[in-house]
């Protein structure tokens, strides 16, 4: 690493970058090796150590306390003691602190904002303060912008900009091909825990990829345009609190048709999740219907839902998708456990459930040793497959799919988007949720655009990604809505029905 | 010292073969005898080094091993005479060794005689005693065990097979002198009785976890003490108490109901450890065969995943706890049915349900794990009963000795630490854990 370089460290799910990163930054001990700083071999024994040789991190998954104050949080760990007196907080110097790093970096943040009021983006940015007071030469971000709009990945790349300027080096981790093209100096691929190339900036988006994974990818989805029949699910007036009682999805019209994909894009939390589980019967309605084939299943449970012929990725797969105990076999017929050829009565019949997951494993390219391994033991992009295979396998009507690709190594991205369009075409309706724009427009025929619990648009899939953009971040582009966007999202009651069904007639 | 014992099970006949051979011939026998040792002992060396990974099997066995030694000490400390002579170690250290050896090892073998053989014992029946006694406290231990353990299966803690024991030991003794049947069916009734009361007092805390989120631990903690207040009222009561006696104690069980022997009327061993042997069968069929053995797995695992395949989370709880509840109510049953007493009493039930926690843990909540491990803490309890009356250790050292085999196992890396065990599985989940995205 040179002062003032962005590195971009690229690599597969579990190829061993946030690994590494975290050996850098004293989480781990290295088994063999060493680190040198400026020369001089360091061996950190914990953050403390990394830290004070000039290390910061910023995790992927923020490491702030909700209910503290941007300044609070920002001196915890290395608390300031008012006149050497144990106990005191001097809140007024890291007050300071805080606002001479923003001013000096251009990183706006209000030292006084509680952290759970401010955007993901902000806290991100508070999470990179926390790191410069610090005095770090060496920034490591670790997939900063998985949670980010665009606009705020854009943001993010500015600031980037800026402390490269001033003489601080980032390693950037990340699997986003665009995003390494746009801002890193140098690149270096990781695959499964050794590094397989360096490459620059300038190379193509599929020279990466191929470095990648070793070899080489579609990053395009092969499609045909789609032959939407009729409406398989419908949904009207849905409305759905989330966990802490609060309004997650306020007044939902959509309609998915047979054969075709309706994508739902949209930052994390906008109420997709909320949307899905209340139509997996996993969520109560407070309003609305929904309709399967013309039947309403608002009241049926779970699996009646899924014996109806609806598949279901959820989206998290380690706490909704898959038992980690258990085996890649019992979690292949997680939801068909009870139906013949695998239960008969009370009794299992492990051969089946064998049988079909060899099968099952051959034919979705689940890498494992064995269909009796613990799925725990699989890597991410593995766990995935098995889902995926566990819901394809069975004839379906609704494919739903939330985060398909979330945390999923390249060649398994492409591997899930084949399966899915394969889906498609064979005339089921798919509805997918992803916060991942590129998967939305690759995959959709049309892209439904949520924003606070409501749809604000849906637009056709060739649809610039700005416009998109501008979408999930509640901007709509006719200005007489965006006016009613800046007020509470409570008053704007009839700015989502005028532009659904308009732009489902475009579609 | 310990790693030779470890191994010696393997070698210990090659020894005696060939020190018989050594006494037979003479040294010139003994020179290919010394040249064989290159083979054997890289088998055996194999052998040991397999045993001394740290494997469950090994941190349970070092476990007990442990708990032994710190009994030692324990009866060292607590006998006057013994611990007199170490007032004067220094000036003769034999005599603190020799009567501390002495103690120890009489106590220990005392447990050994009372619970497995005496081999000074007499006679068939007198042989058969101690692993009679034995087999007696273990059935209901069983039953307590695998209750416990199946709801831990099922992601619930059940501390309340005492209470559920108690209601089973309630509904079994009401059976079995309230209700005039024939013999056979009386004790079928009685036992089914004792598996229903038991059921109720586990549906209850299953319920109210399921539809209202209360937390089992507490519920079927304070259900232990309504059960246990309530055997205690009811046995009082006019139509259970025995009308020829002041204190409290219900009229006896009618001898139809009663669980038949298996060694003759001299010994306790009585049908209860078939039963036990049965519902060990059923319920590892039950968890790993069955479909609703899947779900409570899978609920045990992780609920979210399996309200989200469609299975209902709150039905499994139900179900966990009142299979559960039976279980330990056919322990309590037993209690009654069997050859312990034949007659309610305020204490009937002692502590099968406790000691089934204690049971569960230490067969790691597998069916037949539960099974060894009941087995052990019956002959611990049958051969404390001996070391009681032989050595004058008192029975409590038992159930500090069980406590400390537990506190041992639920330990492993102290275990391991001790010994110097190989990490090699262990450090696997540590591993799995440094996983990134």
């Amino acid at each position: 690493m040179e002062p003032g370089e962005i590195h971009a460290l690229l690599g597969e799910n579990g190829a061993g970058k946030s690994t590494l990163m975290n050996v850098l930054y004293g989480l781990y001990q290295p088994d063999e090796g060493e680190i040198l700083v400026d020369g001089k071999p360091l061996q950190p024994r914990g953050p403390a150590d990394a830290i004070a040789a000039g290390i910061g991190m910023v995790h992927q998954h923020f490491m702030l306390v909700p209910v503290l104050t941007v300044a609070e949080n920002v001196m915890l760990g290395a608390e300031q003691v008012r006149g050497g007196i144990v106990g005191f907080l001097d809140r007024r110097r890291a007050r300071r602190e805080v606002a001479e790093v923003s001013a000096r970096y251009n990183l706006q943040v209000d030292p006084d904002a509680t952290i759970e009021d401010l955007p993901v983006g902000i806290q991100q940015r508070v999470e990179i303060v926390k790191a410069l007071t610090r005095d770090v030469d060496l920034l490591i971000l670790d997939e900063p912008t998985a949670v980010l709009t665009p606009q705020e990945t854009e943001e993010l790349l500015t600031v980037m900009r800026e402390l490269k300027a001033a003489g601080r080096s980032i390693v950037f981790i990340t699997h986003k091909l665009g995003e390494v093209k746009a801002i890193a100096d140098r690149v270096t691929v990781i695959r499964r825990g050794r590094t397989v190339g360096t490459a620059t900036p300038e190379a193509s988006r599929d020279e990466l990829a191929a470095l990648m994974v070793g070899r080489t990818v579609r990053l395009t989805v092969d499609k045909q345009p789609a032959t939407p029949g009729e409406p398989v699910l419908e949904l009207s007036g849905l409305v759905v609190d989330d966990d802490r009682q609060v309004r997650a999805v306020d007044g939902v019209d959509l309609s998915v048709r047979a054969g075709e994909v309706l994508g739902i894009a949209g930052v994390q939390g906008n109420g997709q999740t909320e949307l899905v589980e209340a139509v997996m019967g996993l969520r109560p309605l407070l309003a609305g219907s929904v309709q399967l084939g013309g039947e309403r299943i608002d009241d049926w449970s779970t699996k009646e839902v899924l014996r109806a012929g609806v598949g279901y990725v959820p989206e998290d797969r380690s706490v909704d998708g898959l038992v980690k105990e258990l085996s890649i076999a019992e979690n292949l017929v997680l939801d068909l456990y009870d139906r013949p050829p695998f239960g008969r009565g009370l009794a299992l019949r492990p051969e089946a459930i064998k049988k079909s997951a060899q099968e099952r494993i051959a034919q979705f390219d689940v890498r494992t040793p064995s269909a009796e391994a613990a799925v725990g033991t699989l890597s991410g992009g593995n766990q995935q497959k098995v889902i995926v295979a566990r819901e394809l396998s069975r004839p379906l009507k609704l494919l739903i799919a939330a985060q398909p690709t979330r945390g999923v190594d390249v060649g398994s991205i492409e591997f899930i988007h084949s399966r899915v369009i394969h889906e498609r075409d064979a005339g089921t309706a798919v509805l997918l949720v992803s916060s991942e724009l590129d998967e939305v427009i690759g995959l959709a025929d049309r892209i439904a655009v949520m924003y606070r619990g409501r749809i604000i648009g849906i637009v056709g899939p060739d649809t610039p990604r700005e416009e998109i953009g501008l979408l999930m971040a509640g901007i709509t582009p006719d200005p007489a809505d965006a006016g009613a966007n800046g007020a509470t999202a409570g008053t704007d009651g009839g700015a989502p029905s005028p532009s659904g069904p308009g732009s489902e007639d475009e579609a | 010292m310990t790693n030779a014992e470890s191994g010696s099970p393997d070698k210990e006949p090659a020894t005696a073969d060939q020190a018989a051979r050594m006494a037979v011939d003479n040294t010139e026998r003994a020179e290919p005898t010394s040249q064989q040792p290159p083979e054997r002992p890289t088998l055996g060396r194999l052998f040991v080094a397999n045993l001394w990974a740290a494997n469950t099997f090994t941190v349970t066995l070092l476990s007990l091993v442990l708990a032994m030694i710190v009994g030692g000490i324990l009866m060292i400390v607590s006998d006057p005479d013994v611990l007199a002579t170490f007032s004067y170690i220094t000036a003769r250290p034999a005599d603190a060794l020799n009567a501390s050896w002495t103690l120890v090892s009489e106590a220990y073998g005392n447990l050994f005689k009372g619970a497995v053989l005496d081999p000074d014992a007499v006679g068939l029946t007198a042989a058969l005693s101690p692993i009679s006694e034995t087999l007696t406290y273990t059935a209901p231990l069983v039953f307590t065990g695998l209750s416990v353990a199946l709801a831990f299966r099922g992601g619930l803690f059940n501390i309340g097979a005492q209470g559920q024991a108690t209601m089973g030991v309630i509904a079994a003794g009401l059976a079995g002198f309230l209700l005039p049947l024939p013999a056979g069916l009386h004790l079928l009734v009685a036992v089914f009785a004792g598996a229903v009361g038991g059921a109720v007092w586990g549906f209850i805390p299953g319920i109210l976890k399921a539809r209202t989120g209360a937390h089992e631990v507490i519920n079927t903690i304070m259900l232990n003490y309504v059960a246990g207040y309530f055997l205690v009222w009811l046995i009082v009561q006019n139509g259970v108490q025995d009308p020829n006696r002041t204190n409290a104690i219900s009229r006896p069980v009618d001898a139809s109901a009663q669980l038949p022997r298996l060694f003759g009327d001299n010994l306790r061993a009585h049908a209860g450890i078939i039963l036990a042997v049965l519902a060990t069968w059923a319920v590892a069929w039950l968890l790993n065969r069955s479909t609703l053995g899947f779900e409570l797995r899978a609920v045990g695992s992780n609920p979210a995943a399996s309200r989200t395949a469609g299975i209902s989370v709150t039905r499994t709880y139900v179900l966990v706890m009142v299979f559960a509840g039976a279980l330990a109510g056919l322990g309590g049953s037993q209690m009654v049915l069997g050859t312990t007493a034949a007659a309610l009493t305020p204490l009937v039930v002692a502590q099968i349900g406790f000691d089934g926690i204690l049971v569960a843990l230490l067969g790691r909540v597998k069916p037949w794990g539960v099974l060894l491990a009941a087995l052990l803490f019956g002959a611990l309890q049958a051969g404390g009963n001996r070391m009681q009356s032989y050595s004058g250790v008192s029975l409590e050292l038992v159930t500090v000795l069980q406590a400390l085999i537990v506190i041992f196992i639920a330990a492993p890396a102290l275990v391991k630490a001790i010994f110097q065990l190989r990490a090699a599985r262990a450090a696997r989940p540590q591993t799995s854990l440094a996983k990134g995205w």
